[in-house]
C-alpha cells in the first residue's frame, strides 16, 4: 500500500518534541572506542607480532596447498556427512524398529565420543584390522595402504558429521506438515517420490541454516586432523614454524585464512537460504545489494518515507 | 444394475479403543454427487479418508468401481495390497482437503503438473498445457505462475481442485473444502464444484454447506456417532428429517 492511499486529508499537525537524551549510550560508545583504539595500536606496533612475516607467508606455496587441502577435506567430509545424515534420518523415522534402533545406536556412538578420539582411532585402524577384505578372493588391501592419514581424517570427520546431520535432517522432515504427505499420497505418489519431491524440498528450509553452521564448524574442526599429519592449513603452518620458530605470525596466517573462508561460506549460506525460502513468504527477502539500492534510493526521498512511517504508528 | 462407483458394506474403523465408524453401508452410482453431513466427530471425514486408503478399515467391505480398497480378494482370502498398488489406485481418486495442502514450494502450475509428470510419466510440455487449461477452467488463468502463499484461500482451494482433476480421476473426494475459507470466498469454490458436478463427475463431499448439498447433491447422508442416521434425496432429508437427531442438527445449521 502506498503512503498516498493511507494519507487522510485532515491529517493532524506533526508533533515536534525535544527527543529524550541518552547519556549512557554516549559513555558506552566512548569506552568501546578507547578499548578498540588501544587494542589496534598495540597489535599494530608490537614488533613481536611480526606482521612482515605474516605478509611473507600469507600466499606462500605450502600455506596455499594447506588451504586447498582444508577445503577439500571440508567439502568431502560434508558430502559424506549430509548423505549419511539423510540416510540415518530416514532410518530413524522408519517403521521397522530394528532399522530405527540401528540409526539411534550409530548416533549414540559417534556423537558420544570426541571427534579427536575418532580421528586417532581411524588413524590406527590397521592395528585392529590389518587386512580389509570385501569377502571376495583377491579383493583385499592392506589397511595401512588404504587408510592413508587423509582417508583416516576424512572418515573420522565425515562419519562424525553424519551423526549430527541426521538430527538436523530429522528435525527438518518432522517440521513438514502431515497434510503435505497426505496430499502427495492422495495423488498416487510413492513414498520415495513424496520424500524427494514434496517433503525434502520443504524440509530444506529448516535444514539449510544449521547445515551452513555445520560446514563452517567443519572448516575449523578439520584442523584437528593435523595431529595425524594430514597437510591441511594448520599442519602446513606448523611445518613452517617448527623450522623457523615464527609461531605467532604463522598462526595469524592460518587465522586470516580461516576467517576469510568462513566469511565466504557465510555469504554462500545466505544465498542458499534465500533459494530454499521460495514460496514460504509472499516476497523473497532482499539481498544485501537490493537492500543497499533501496536504502540509497529512499534516503534521497527522505521526507516522503518519514511521513509514511509516522502514519503507521 | 451397473457397478457402483463406491460401495461400503458395514465399514468399521477404530483408533485404539475409540470406534469411529460403526458399520457404514452406502452406495454411490457413477455421476452421482453424495454429500455427507453431520456434527464433527461423527466419522464423516474418517470415512472419506478410508475411501482412498489414507486410513485402513478394520471391518466390513469397501470397494471403488468394483475393486476392494487396499486389499485384493483371491478365493476366500483377502491379501493386503503393496504400497505401489495402493498408490496406483489412489491416482484414480482425486482428493481435496480442508486445508488445501498445496505444495508451497511449487507454483500453481507446478502443483497441478506434479502428479501427471511424476506419477503418470506425462511429458512436461503436455502436462504444462493441461495445467494451464485446468487452471483456466477454475478461473485462475492469471495465477498460473503464482506461489500458493501469493493466493487467497479460495484461489488455493481452486488450485487444489485443478491439481486433483489433472489426474483425470473417476471419483472426487472433498473433505470440508470450504470450512477453512472466509465466508466471502466460499462461493467461488462451491461454484467450481457445482460445474464439476454438472460435467458428470462422481463426487463424495463432506460439507456443512446445506445450500450446496440441497442444490447440487443427488443424495444427502446424515451421519452421527459413526453410523448413518438418515439418507435420501437432499430435498426430502432437509425438508422432512425422519430422525430427531437429524432435525436437531439441521435446526442448528440452517
Amino acid at each position: 500500500m502506498s503512503p498516498a492511499e493511507t494519507a487522510a486529508p485532515e491529517r493532524p499537525e506533526e508533533i515536534r518534541a525535544v527527543p529524550v537524551r541518552h547519556p549512557g549510550r554516549w559513555v558506552a560508545a566512548a569506552i568501546i572506542i578507547v578499548i578498540a583504539v588501544a587494542l589496534a595500536r598495540s597489535v599494530a606496533t608490537n614488533p613481536r607480532f611480526q606482521w612482515g612475516v605474516v605478509g611473507d607467508y600469507l600466499f606462500a606455496a605450502p600455506v596455499e596447498e594447506g588451504v586447498v587441502k582444508t577445503l577439500e577435506l571440508t567439502f568431502l567430509a560434508m558430502v559424506i556427512g549430509i548423505v549419511l545424515g539423510i540416510l540415518l534420518a530416514l532410518m530413524r523415522l522408519s517403521a521397522n524398529p530394528l532399522v530405527s534402533w540401528a540409526s539411534w545406536g550409530y548416533i549414540w556412538l559417534f556423537r558420544g565420543t570426541p571427534v579427536l578420539v575418532q580421528i586417532l582411532f581411524w588413524y590406527n585402524v590397521a592395528a585392529v584390522y590389518p587386512k580389509i577384505t570385501l569377502g571376495l578372493p583377491f579383493l583385499h588391501a592392506n589397511a595401512n595402504d588404504l587408510i592413508t592419514p587423509f582417508m583416516a581424517g576424512l572418515l573420522a570427520l565425515g562419519l562424525n558429521e553424519g551423526a549430527y546431520m541426521s538430527e538436523i535432517v530429522r528435525a527438518g522432515i518432522i517440521s513438514v506438515d502431515e497434510g503435505q504427505n497426505e496430499a502427495a499420497q492422495a495423488l498416487g505418489m510413492s513414498r520415495l517420490q513424496t520424500m524427494r519431491r514434496v517433503v525434502l524440498p520443504q524440509a530444506m528450509r529448516v535444514i539449510v541454516p544449521p547445515t551452513g553452521n555445520e560446514t563452517i564448524s567443519m572448516l575449523k574442526t578439520s584442523s584437528l586432523v593435523s595431529v595425524i599429519t594430514v597437510p591441511e592449513l594448520l599442519f602446513s603452518v606448523q611445518q613452517v614454524y617448527s623450522r623457523t620458530y615464527q609461531t605467532i605470525p604463522l598462526l595469524i596466517v592460518a587465522s586470516i585464512w580461516y576467517l576469510a573462508l568462513t566469511s565466504v561460506l557465510s555469504v554462500g549460506q545466505y544465498y542458499l537460504e534465500r533459494r530454499f525460502g521460495r514460496g514460504s513468504s509472499r516476497n523473497l527477502p532482499e539481498t544485501p545489494l537490493q537492500k543497499l539500492r533501496r536504502v540509497v534510493l529512499t534516503t534521497r526521498r527522505q521526507p516522503a518515507v518519514a511521513d509514511a512511517s509516522e502514519e503507521r504508528r | 444394475m451397473s457397478v457402483p462407483m463406491l460401495q461400503a458394506e458395514g465399514v468399521h474403523k477404530r483408533f485404539g479403543d475409540n470406534e469411529v465408524l460403526k458399520g457404514i453401508t452406502l452406495r454411490v452410482e457413477p455421476k452421482e454427487v453424495m454429500c455427507l453431513l453431520g456434527p464433527s466427530g461423527s466419522g464423516k471425514s474418517t470415512f472419506l479418508r478410508c475411501i482412498n486408503h489414507l486410513e485402513a478399515i478394520d471391518g466390513g467391505r469397501l470397494s471403488v468401481d468394483g475393486e476392494l480398497v487396499g486389499y485384493r480378494q483371491h478365493g476366500d482370502k483377502i491379501y493386503e495390497l503393496r504400497e505401489s498398488e495402493v498408490a496406483k489406485k489412489r491416482a484414480e481418486i482425486g482428493m481435496v482437503f480442508q486445508r488445501f495442502n498445496l505444495f508451497p514450494h511449487m507454483t500453481a502450475a507446478g502443483n497441478v503438473m506434479e502428479a501427471p509428470v511424476h506419477v503418470k510419466g506425462i511429458d512436461r510440455k503436455a502436462a504444462r498445457a493441461e495445467a494451464e487449461r485446468l487452471l483456466t477452467r477454475v478461473g485462475l488463468a492469471d495465477k498460473i505462475d503464482a506461489y500458493p502463499a501469493q493466493l487467497s484461500g479460495g484461489q488455493q482451494q481452486r488450485v487444489a481442485i485443478a491439481r486433483a482433476l489433472a489426474m483425470e480421476p473417476k471419483l472426487m473426494l472433498f473433505d470440508e473444502p470450504t470450512s477453512a475459507l472466509d465466508p466471502e470466498l466460499v462461493g467461488e469454490v462451491l461454484e467450481v464444484m457445482r460445474r464439476l458436478a454438472e460435467s458428470g463427475m462422481t463426487m463424495v463431499v463432506v460439507t456443512h454447506e446445506i445450500g450446496f448439498a440441497r442444490e447440487v447433491g443427488d443424495t444427502a447422508v446424515f451421519m452421527d456417532g459413526g453410523v448413518v442416521v438418515e439418507s435420501g434425496p437432499p430435498k426430502e432429508v432437509f425438508a422432512n428429517p425422519k430422525h430427531a437427531r437429524t432435525r436437531a442438527f439441521l435446526s442448528k445449521v440452517l
